[in-house]
């Protein structure tokens, strides 16, 4: 009896233990992690004098939608077409990314021999070797296609094309080959087996790569930055990049862009988080 | 059956000539082009001279040293909290779920809206973090305006942007240990601790080695960050090779910025490549 007490003290005082290891442990998570967040939001809603301060204060005149309105003005509307250009982008590599690379994770995936996996180890170099930069400009060049929409988006395209093949043939490994060979057997050829039977399939893993490439894609600084200069041709990553030198004393201002672009991230992560982080992983353990 | 003539090449064509003639080829011609004078139009015979100023200018050498300082610490800091933050997350935790997403969050994040935050919370006397430190009578450095520090401040919010994906990596590598070993450690007696040094580090060894290859190919290739916080200065003390290809890719000397790109080429080669073998080979021994 005495020692049934005592176990039930025990277990009390290890979940006692236990919660406070746990508020300690969200308390560290959210000071590291959650006020850098704190930080921007407070001072996006800041007026100009107020946010020089940089305190994590509560804002004491709220000014957010004359900040928001300030900034996609600022410019000529600077903002909206870095916007509208980042999204095409986006889009249109993601567009051709999922064609080219499903059609060659299917191929490297079922063909056997020597000479698909020399092939399949050139795709996988790519993980690993810096682009060549001044190189790819000259190509681009002699196409012109340089500072140009296809040029952008071909270079994007081209540089996530390692890591996109990698996770689609990570799932096309796990479609039986069975489905191949009765599809064969009723006269299908290569095309019209992998278009009309196998593409439908890959329904899961094509959302894992549109959602992981449109986060690199959108994030991207330095692609564009090298190869779609100009003034007309703004990205958003650009374009925040250029403010900062240009709001060096307008805080509130720079938050506020740096708010906006944080968005639609931050609603990919809300909606996706278990797809992202199992897209991630998967490609990484794999790679 | 003839297999392989229903898997066509023709459906690697389109991938391959779009990684071909932007990323291979690219790659292949700069080579040629790093050992040259270089305007885009035209190129002139220089043999060794763009290597050996690399290796001889102080200002372009720095970018060297720091890469490789760069690299092997946020890999490093990776690995280690991100397994701390691992281990903690596969414990029975009722906010694990908050905990994971919070850290893992910033990885998401632009690394331009990283970096502006980091270098404005970072500034000497106004920024949130010496205000912090302040309280309890720290006087805090001058991350980035200190030219010996600055470097080793930009690592540090590296880390804080990339530990997120180490520590998911870590998480799944650990959920795909059997629950069974651990039950019969503690059949035999065995402690939490034991358990950790016994059972989760060696079985998680492929996770760990993808963490440390991803680590450090992103590390020697960090531009975005450093150009954000503090290009490259005071001077030239944080540049990484990465922000000298682009100095003096905007200064016009396409050659020397080829040159530049090779030498990085050939660090993750002769870094990534052997720590590769040697880490795989480790994995079959056991």
């Amino acid at each position: 009896m005495s020692k049934h007490v005592a176990t039930k003290k025990a277990k009390q005082k290890r979940s006692l233990g236990r919660i406070i290891v746990e508020v300690i442990a969200v308390l560290v998570c959210g000071v590291f992690f959650l006020v850098p967040f704190y930080f921007i939001i407070v001072n996006a809603m800041k007026t100009s004098s107020e946010a020089t301060q940089l305190s994590i204060t509560w804002p004491t005149e709220f000014r957010m939608l004359e900040n928001i309105q300030e900034v996609l003005a600022a410019r000529d509307h600077m903002l909206l077409l870095a916007f509208f250009n980042s999204t095409v982008i986006t889009v249109s590599s993601i567009f051709i990314l999922l064609i080219v690379c499903s059609m060659a994770g299917f191929v490297l995936h079922r063909r056997k021999g020597k000479a698909i996996s020399i092939i399949g180890s050139t795709f996988l170099a790519g993980l690993m070797i810096p682009p060549a930069v001044v190189p790819t400009i000259w190509v681009l060049e002699q196409f012109h296609l340089f500072k140009t929409f296809p040029g952008i988006i071909l270079v994007m395209v081209a540089i996530s094309i390692p890591f996109s093949i990698v996770l689609y043939t990570g799932f096309i490994a796990t479609i039986p080959k069975e489905i191949d060979e009765a599809a064969i057997i009723d006269g299908c050829g290569g095309f019209r087996l992998f278009f009309n039977i196998i593409f439908p399939m890959l329904k899961p893993i094509h959302s894992t790569v549109i959602i992981l490439n449109a986060v690199q894609i959108f994030n991207d600084f330095v692609h564009p930055l090298y190869f779609f200069p100009g003034a007309d041709n703004a990205t958003v990553q650009l374009t925040l990049y250029n403010f900062m030198s240009m709001y060096n004393t307008d805080w509130n201002l720079l938050f506020t862009n740096v708010l906006l672009i944080t968005i639609p991230p931050f609603i990919l992560f809300l909606i996706f988080s278990e797809k992202i982080v199992a897209g991630m992983t998967a490609g990484s353990v794999k790679g | 059956m003839k297999v392989n003539k229903v898997y066509s090449y023709a459906l690697l064509i389109p991938a391959g000539l779009i990684y071909g003639l932007l990323f291979l080829y690219p790659t292949i011609v700069s080579f040629f082009f790093s050992f040259t004078r270089w305007t885009l139009t035209d190129w002139e015979w220089i043999g060794l001279d763009n290597f050996r100023m690399f290796f001889e200018e102080s200002s372009l050498m720095i970018g060297f040293k720091n890469t490789f300082i760069f690299a092997f610490l946020t890999a490093g800091l990776k690995v280690l909290l991100g397994m701390v933050i691992a281990v903690f997350l596969t414990s029975q935790m009722k906010t694990k779920r908050f905990i994971r997403s919070t850290v893992f969050f910033p990885v998401l994040v632009s690394t331009i809206a990283v970096g502006i935050a980091f270098s404005v919370l970072m500034h000497p006397s106004e920024g949130l973090i010496n205000q912090t430190l302040a309280l309890f009578g720290v006087s805090g450095p001058d991350w980035l305006g200190n030219p010996n520090l600055a470097i080793y401040s930009v690592a540090l919010v590296d880390v804080w942007k990339g530990v997120g994906i180490a520590t998911v990596i870590f998480i799944a590598g650990m959920m795909s240990i059997p629950k069974d070993y651990y039950e019969a450690h503690q059949i035999d007696g065995g402690n939490k601790v034991n358990a950790f040094w016994h059972i989760t580090l060696p079985l998680s060894r492929p996770a760990i080695n993808a963490v440390i290859i991803l680590a450090l190919i992103g590390g020697l290739r960090t531009f975005d960050l450093v150009w954000a916080m503090t290009g490259g200065g005071p001077g030239f003390s944080s540049d990484l090779i990465a922000s000298i290809i682009y100095k003096q890719y905007q200064a016009g000397f396409y050659g020397l910025s080829t040159a530049g790109n090779v030498i990085l080429f050939v660090m993750v080669a002769v870094i990534v490549f052997p720590i590769f073998k040697f880490l795989n080979r480790r994995e079959v021994d056991l």
